[in-house]
């Protein structure tokens, strides 16, 4: 699903699902239609159709993905179902390498004949290219895997589950929302289905079934008297898993000011704390701007992490191939190459993983066929390497990718895009209680909420759902109109504790954007909840 | 053939109408063809040649619909997606907002479409590509850009006899240079339906000059400044104001244009008395569409006249429920200035900062639109009429409602995406950070 379609319908106070927003983001089928996968043998015919094609017009190399995205989206508000949507979309993109240059062609006519049109129109797009080219593209070696298959290991179907079933729970969660103070709820079920098929010139011939699901809401408490409302969202994470996300067992809680979740997920519970918290935030007191410790939850720090982490050590952006839209960075390949720049204390290590499980970026092989794993991006706080696809990996050395490729259909093409990325717990035993103890002036920040970074990733400004005053060593109540600025290597340098295993979590986003035409791509962050010292505070109040 | 005419689409539509058996149908037919060119480091990464054509049915049995889309046109998927959409109706829940299909429409013919921009081909993205990249490989600097074209129809057609198709054609150009120390940075975008009036060479000049005299900025301190926010820059902060003229959020207590004690702010002085805020379909150097997805006709709508709210937009269900005429939305977003100059603005500034464009702008608190966000590009501190030398970037926290509280100045408005802002001069603009990003 593209992002913009995903913020239209997830978008809060609109009406029924029109007509022609549904048709922008796929081709709504039948539940059960969608289970029936393409057959491989088919899939495989066509690949060699188009790798031939491309070849005998001139192409040194050449891949193709046949695509089969299904998406489910289950949206409610109150009492009344808004959507029901279940969306498909089908057809053939082509990548060539000719003279140097890339091009690409992609189409829905899913033909012997227009999938070879497809990649002779790939060819003349590379073609035209190449007389405005610079520097011929250089590919990293990647060995052909012959015919595989992977798939996200799930133990029950989203698609496979009633739509009734889903349209219950969401009412039962509206119910539960306004029985407890709620002026208004929206709440979603989003299913992802991405039935891919690789196969290039290398080899390759892979089939991939991936999986991805969100639940969320969002309640609004209105006070008509003052004219004020709040909002709070819901402390899930979208995840790389099946429908038994939904079932939380009594391990996945994790107790505190608020239950949050790790691992799956209990919307009924949530969502009454969040009836109550908005009804507290709408009473609860003004900030005082100022310096503060920050305890950071990691419902709301994979968000920092993913953008003041995850998105400037992205190759792509360091060397300038995003420099008119994402941006570029500040993490140049000279503070790399130097093997001292301390991007953080000595406590921060991130690690680079295309193989967690229940990760939203997890996948067998990435959308230019190379095989996933992990690696360190900062280790002991020090800058150690990116992330990287085939034509980049030269320029940091590697004489293979990192697998980072992907595309959000079939009709884009694919580039680097962020593994996930995440923080290792502490390696001494710390809980949250613990952390807390020790803090004297700090505020405790759960669940994520407005977010700001500028284009080479240094200044940030993050929001969240819900701010704890912590006053010597205890909490104490409520704040509003928190935000906190910083500067990224100041911020990572002034961690000064994280928690242990015990406390790590996933958090992660459906939509990160970046690319032109922009593409969507889904992607985790992991963290345990960690403490930042002397953090600018600022009040986010204003009068209209 | 993903782009049809009229007539092409007028009959497979009438064909697919023919099969449903629903108590009401409404089918949207839409195509497009396009292609795009990606550069960076002054050198082509990618680029690609798209084709896509899809039709929607939408089947209603009392109050229960079912939607089903399909993209293959022979007889035989034509029954099957009517078919599916029935049968998806049957097991749907009803839909308490459901509003009956409107009858046939008068529409103004819309002047979106441009035979030259239409015939555009990979050849000629490749040429209109090489003149930026000529001036950036002259001035031994670096240009990353973006450009793509594409030619749309879409065309609907309900079982009460409404029809209305529109075919258009777009062409967008964007590019950023910076310079090879990656001290200064310079950017513009454009969009136009007619290729003529695209310049690719003109365009990237712009860029390549702000990139060299944005080199070296200095750091002044953040604070409450008068900006001259340029076209692009004022739209980028004016996008997030717009999708608030909603009436319903406003009329559920949760939005700007929400009224302390319920209600909206609908007739309330709720800017400065220079501000006129429009949209027009027929607009000539903004058209758009002039009919909504659901068939009802788009006219000129006043949204704000003297600073004072005039329109809301209103759903068919919300109208309904509130006893007035529905009011569609339309993305020919014109604000009114005056006939200043950009460059006549800067002149009669004493002391001001220059902001080029903002970027990842987010919401801070809805109930104020306070937003967040960055200058980037080319922001520039001015004094006594003159450009005096190039600033870091900045920072700001501000509600675009504030901000067009304290106008001082408007000029000619210019085409920014698919509206038409003019450059303004706002006063008391708040900046509360510095970034080291260039």
């Amino acid at each position: 699903m593209k992002r913009k379609d995903f913020l239209y319908l997830s978008g809060i106070g609109m009406g029924a699902l029109m007509l022609p927003d549904l048709s922008a983001f796929g081709n709504p089928i039948d539940p059960l239609q969608a289970l029936e996968g393409v057959d491989v043998k088919i899939k495989k015919e066509l690949a060699d159709v188009a790798l031939n094609a491309a070849k005998s017009k001139g192409a040194s190399y050449a891949d193709i993905r046949i695509g089969r995205y299904l998406n489910q989206f289950v949206a409610t508000r109150e009492k009344r179902v808004q959507g029901v949507a279940n969306t498909e979309s089908y057809g053939i993109g082509v990548r060539v390498l000719a003279n140097g240059c890339w091009g690409f062609a992609a189409t829905n006519n899913v033909t012997k004949e227009a999938v070879a049109k497809a990649a002779e129109q790939a060819v003349a797009v590379a073609k035209a290219n190449a007389k405005i080219q610079g520097e011929p593209v250089q590919l990293a070696p990647q060995k052909g895997f012959g015919e595989v298959s992977w798939k996200t290991p799930i133990e029950i179907n989203a698609f496979e589950v009633p739509v009734k079933e889903k349209v219950d729970l969401l009412l039962n969660v509206n119910d539960i929302a306004m029985q407890n103070g709620a002026s208004y709820i929206n709440s979603v079920i989003f299913a992802v289905n991405e039935q891919k098929y690789f196969a290039s010139t290398d080899g390759s011939y892979i089939d991939q079934d991936v999986h991805r699901i969100y639940p969320s809401f969002n309640v609004t408490r209105i006070d008509r008297e003052s004219g004020k409302f709040q909002t709070r969202s819901a402390l899930s994470s979208p995840m790389g898993m099946g429908y038994e996300y939904m079932n939380a067992r009594p391990e996945d809680k994790v107790s505190g000011v608020v239950t949050r979740y790790k691992g799956r997920y209990d919307m009924l519970e949530d969502v009454k704390s969040a009836a109550l918290n908005a009804a507290e935030k709408v009473k609860a007191k003004s900030v005082e701007p100022g310096k503060y410790d920050l305890v950071l939850d990691p419902s709301h720090l994979w968000l920092t992490i993913h953008e003041s982490v995850g998105h400037p050590t992205e190759l792509d952006r360091v060397l300038g191939y995003e420099a008119n839209y994402a941006g570029t960075s500040f993490l140049t390949l000279d503070k790399w190459k130097s093997k001292n720049f301390k991007f953080g204390s000595e406590r921060v290590n991130v690690i680079a993983d295309k193989t967690q499980p229940g990760s939203l970026g997890a996948v067998g092989y990435d959308d230019e066929g190379v095989k996933c794993k992990k690696w360190d991006i900062i280790k002991d706080g020090i800058l150690v390497n990116y992330q990287a696809i085939r034509d980049q990996a030269h320029i940091i050395g590697l004489d293979e990718s990192q697998g980072c490729c992907y595309s959000q259909g079939w009709d884009d093409v694919q580039f680097q895009r962020m593994p996930n990325i995440s923080l290792q717990a502490g390696k001494e035993k710390l809980s949250v209680d613990d952390m807390i103890k020790n803090v004297e002036k700090g505020i405790y920040i759960i669940g994520n909420g407005s977010f700001s970074i500028d284009q080479q990733r240094y200044n940030f400004q993050f929001g969240g759902q819900t701010f704890y005053e912590i006053k010597n060593g205890k909490i104490a109540g409520m704040l509003n109109d928190v935000a906190y600025q910083s500067n990224t290597q100041e911020f990572w340098n002034s961690c000064s504790a994280i928690c242990d295993e015990s406390d790590y979590r996933l958090g992660g986003s459906f939509n990160d954007g970046k690319g032109q035409p922009s593409q969507s791509s889904a992607v985790s962050h992991g963290s345990a909840t960690t403490r930042f010292n002397g953090v600018n505070v600022i009040n986010t109040a204003r009068k209209i | 053939m993903a782009i049809l005419s009229k007539e092409e689409a007028q009959a497979i539509l009438k064909k697919v109408l023919s099969y449903s058996k629903a108590d009401s149908c409404e089918l949207s037919l839409s195509g497009s063809d396009g292609g795009n060119i990606r550069y960076a480091r002054n050198a082509v990464s990618t680029a690609g040649q798209i084709s896509v054509m899809d039709l929607a049915v939408s089947a209603t049995f009392g109050k229960k619909t079912g939607v089903a889309t399909i993209n293959e046109f022979d007889d035989a998927s034509l029954q099957k997606v009517v078919k599916r959409a029935e049968e998806l109706a049957m097991l749907a829940p009803e839909n308490p907002e459901f509003m009956p299909l409107l009858g046939p429409q008068t529409f103004q013919e819309s002047a979106t479409f441009n035979a030259k921009t239409a015939a555009i081909t990979p050849d000629t993205r490749a040429e209109m590509v090489g003149k930026s990249l000529q001036v950036s490989k002259a001035a031994n600097l670096e240009a990353a850009g973006f450009l793509e074209n594409s030619t749309r129809f879409n065309a609907i057609m309900n079982s009460k006899g409404l029809f209305a198709y529109n075919k258009g054609t777009d062409v967008s150009f964007s590019v950023t240079v910076r310079n090879q120390a990656g001290t200064g940075s310079g950017y513009i975008e454009q969009g136009f339906n007619d290729l003529d009036k695209m310049d690719t060479l003109a365009l990237s000049k712009i860029a390549a000059s702000k990139a060299t005299g944005s080199a070296a900025a200095k750091a002044i301190e953040p604070g409450k400044y008068t900006v001259i926010l340029e076209p692009l820059a004022a739209s980028d902060m004016l996008g997030n104001m717009f999708r608030g003229f909603d009436a319903r959020s406003a009329d559920e207590g949760r939005s700007f244009m929400s009224k302390k004690g319920g209600g909206t702010r609908l007739g309330e002085q709720l800017f400065s008395e220079n501000v006129n805020i429009y949209s027009d379909p027929m607009n000539p150097e903004v058209p758009s569409a002039t009919w909504t997805g659901d068939g009802l006709p788009v006219k000129r709508t006043q949204w704000v006249e003297n600073g004072v709210v005039k329109n809301l937009s209103y759903s068919r269900y919300w109208a309904g429920q509130k006893g007035v005429e529905p009011v569609p939305f339309s993305r020919s977003i014109v604000m009114e200035g005056g006939t200043q100059s950009l460059e006549d603005l800067i002149k009669s500034t004493e002391k001001g900062i220059l902001v080029t464009r903002f970027w990842y702008i987010r919401s801070v608190d809805p109930q104020t639109l306070l937003l967040t966000g960055l200058t980037r590009d080319g922001t520039f501190y001015i004094e006594n009429g003159e450009i005096k030398f190039p600033v870091k970037n900045f920072r700001f926290n501000e509600s675009p409602v504030i901000m067009l509280n304290n106008v001082e100045a408007l000029g000619k408005p210019v085409r920014t995406g698919s509206g038409m802002i003019p450059p303004m001069k706002i006063r008391d603009f708040t900046f509360t950070s510095l970034s080291d990003a260039v």
